[in-house]
């Protein structure tokens, strides 16, 4: 059977992808340019018996898909800039209670209300840092319609894995941009569901770590009781101060996606196998690179492209590979250096990093980076 | 023969953290004997709390808990109930939770009338972080950060409820206990968002500070300020002055946010 195809909006391919995952609650705030996402949530969800909600505010949309995850759904929430640092209160606390839960937030011009149409990536270092108190970060970067919808069935995939909150996060570039999407089937790609407990109530504790660094997670109202807090808590879920016990789990917690990185962390290498100058971008940043590499490479000049896909956690084993063989980095990105900063990190010195920052609501076009790569070479 | 409180609290559980003479404690053996008259099935009731003192009840009872972030209880209680309406939905909280950082999230709860239960222990202060005043704070009392007296005007908390959409609103006092059981209980059999006020102590924050010399003395009060709704029909504007109504404050009938959700359902299926 021919497979379905459309013509989709970003946004609408990351709802479509969410529904293809699995997810039946939506809680939400409108804002530009993310809004697309409830719209669709909001006609789709209920013709399934899903819900959609719109909460009174941010931080209410984040609680009451925390709410909702605890009862067993599959959830997601969608924002930009001034909603993800509303977000961040109720995000750390999805990382303490360890509740799967997916967060789209569409970039534009930060910070405060900033550029509200305008497309940035400035939003990347709030995805790790935005919330405080050490916790394990996900956050995928998809560079195309129908990435945008792979890389949401993947974000549920991982919330449901590791028991965490995962970002998608398209800029508003690719969150507006219509293209052609081909629709996996139904079970072509993979759709992973949180495992839920094979100990009856009674013996059911919440973060039991006999289970492995993720504990099975029951929901509310299934038959087992059980209790969560933000508090720092035991393997019961009682909130505790016992230091062992409070070292223990934040450890953990982390250690989900640290230990994990090589299942999470997805990348795309371009014409890197004989490259001088590799540049490392992400998004929509990423086609012009690609435009630009092709372009130097007809021009005789060893160019690659390292597509980030996901951001968080950093491919930091790959780009410090890199750095051993190319002689500089090119790093063109939606803000002011937040992924340079990260490569220049990871190249611990072994091969130059060059910058090409634009918060001006402009792409970066590929001219613009065939240039730096004719100066750098 | 006594009630047995122990058949709903999580066992190992106690002792709870409440000061001696904190009225919290009466409330958490309200709301367990109105559980306990209406027959409420553990597995399939959640309670959901903020932070604060009042907020650490849950952790307590044997039932579905969630302790959530201070003032965000309502949101996610919204949450747990559209999701699953068939639960019933507890939410319990301070004075500084529900109405300073949470009144947002407690406003729009009564505007959808959304079928939920909230219990808000009103101790006028904000007991946990030491007394600082908060929005039911009475003008011209002491807290932490007013010591020259507090300048602000002070929340009426049921007719904020009210004004905002709740279809059931009731107060009580923790001096009046075996009130309390009864408003809860009316509370969760209504179809719609409820909101039960009770008016409590924080001897430890409050009552030293606004020189209350025993816990006795601050039920005394609520004792002498409170009068029932009943009563107050016979009183004048004069004789009412300084008292507080107690009872069932507002009820009315409105359809429901999850019924109406499921309706939403029905129309997208067709
Ligand atoms: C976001 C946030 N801000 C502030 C606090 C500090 N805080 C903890 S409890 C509390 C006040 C609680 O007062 P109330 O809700 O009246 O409960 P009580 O302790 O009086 O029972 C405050 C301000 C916090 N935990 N989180
Ligand atoms: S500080 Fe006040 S509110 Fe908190 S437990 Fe003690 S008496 Fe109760
Ligand atoms: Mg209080």
């Amino acid at each position: 059977m021919a497979k379905k195809v459309a013509f989709l909006q970003g946004n609408e391919a990351a709802a479509q992808g969410a529904l293809y995952a699995g997810c039946t609650f939506f809680g939400g705030y409108p804002i530009t340019p993310s809004t697309e996402v409830a719209e669709v949530m909001s006609v789709e969800l209920p013709k399934i018996g899903g819900k959609f909600i719109q909460m009174e505010d941010e931080i209410g949309a984040m609680a009451s898909v925390i709410g909702a995850s605890l009862t067993g759904a599959k959830v997601l929430t969608a924002t930009s800039g001034p909603g993800l640092s509303l977000k961040q209160e109720l995000i750390g606390y999805a990382c303490i209670a360890e509740t799967p839960c997916v967060i789209v937030n569409v970039m534009r011009g930060g910070p405060s209300t900033g550029m509200p149409t305008g497309p940035s990536q400035s939003d990347v270092m709030c995805a790790k840092w935005g919330t405080h108190g050490d916790h394990p970060a996900i956050c995928l970067t998809p560079a195309s319609v129908q990435e945008l919808f792979e890389e949401t069935v993947r974000a549920f995939n991982l919330a449901e894995k590791y028991r965490t909150p995962v970002m998608v996060m398209p800029d508003e570039i690719v969150a507006h941009m219509r293209e052609r999407i081909v629709f996996p089937d139904p079970g072509e790609l993979e759709v992973i569901n949180r495992t839920a407990p094979s100990v009856p109530p009674a013996e059911y504790k919440p973060y039991d770590t006999s289970f492995g660094d993720v504990p099975p997670l029951a929901a509310f109202g299934s038959g087992y009781r059980f209790h969560v807090t933000g508090l720092n808590k035991g393997q019961d879920g009682f909130p505790t101060t016992k230091a062992a016990w409070v070292q223990a789990e934040e450890e953990r917690q982390v250690r989900k996606v640290d230990a994990n990185i090589d299942d999470i962390v997805q990348f795309e290498e371009y014409e890197l196998a004989d490259a001088e100058v590799a540049i490392v971008a992400y998004g929509s940043t990423s086609r012009s690179a690609r435009f630009a590499v092709n372009e130097a490479r007809k021009q005789g000049i060893k160019a690659g492209l390292f597509r980030i896909k996901t951001f968080w956690p950093f491919p930091e084993k790959q780009i410090a590979a890199l750095a051993g063989k190319v002689k500089a980095f090119i790093t063109p990105e939606m803000n002011l250096g937040m992924c340079t900063g990260e490569v220049k990190r990871c190249a611990e010195g072994k091969a130059a990093v060059h910058g090409i920052f634009r918060v001006d609501g402009e792409p970066i076009n590929p001219g613009q980076i065939l240039e730096k790569i004719k100066e750098v070479k | 023969m006594s009630f047995d409180y122990d058949k709903y609290i999580r066992p190992g559980k106690l002792p709870h953290i409440w000061c001696p003479g904190c009225g919290h404690g009466i409330v958490m053996k309200g709301l367990i004997r109105a559980i306990d008259t209406l027959g409420l099935q553990k597995d399939n009731t959640a309670i959901v709390s903020g932070i604060g003192c009042a907020s650490r009840l849950p952790g307590y009872m044997d039932f579905c808990t969630l302790h959530t972030a201070h003032g965000r209880a309502a949101a996610f209680a919204t949450g747990v109930k559209m999701a699953k309406p068939e639960m019933n939905v507890i939410l319990v909280g301070g004075d500084g939770d529900g109405t300073a950082i949470g009144g947002n999230h407690f406003i729009h709860a009564c505007r959808r009338n959304i079928d939920m239960t909230y219990i808000i222990m009103n101790n006028n202060i904000y007991g946990m972080t030491g007394g600082q005043f908060s929005p039911c704070t009475p003008t011209g009392a002491k807290a932490s950060t007013t010591v020259y007296g507090n300048p602000d005007p002070a929340f009426d908390v049921a007719k904020l409820a009210i004004g905002a959409g709740a279809t059931f609103v009731a107060r009580g006092t923790a001096y009046h206990a075996t009130q309390i059981d009864k408003l809860i209980a009316e509370a969760i059999q209504h179809k719609g968002f409820s909101v039960v006020e009770i008016l409590d102590d924080c001897p430890t924050t409050y009552g030293r500070r606004n020189k209350f010399k025993s816990v006795i003395e601050m039920m005394n009060r609520l004792k002498d300020i409170a009068v029932p709704v009943k009563a107050a029909e016979k009183m004048t504007a004069e004789q009412l002055e300084g008292k507080i109504l107690t009872g069932v404050l507002y009820k009315e009938e409105r359809p429901n946010y999850t019924d109406e959700y499921a309706k939403v359902i029905e129309r997208a299926k067709k």
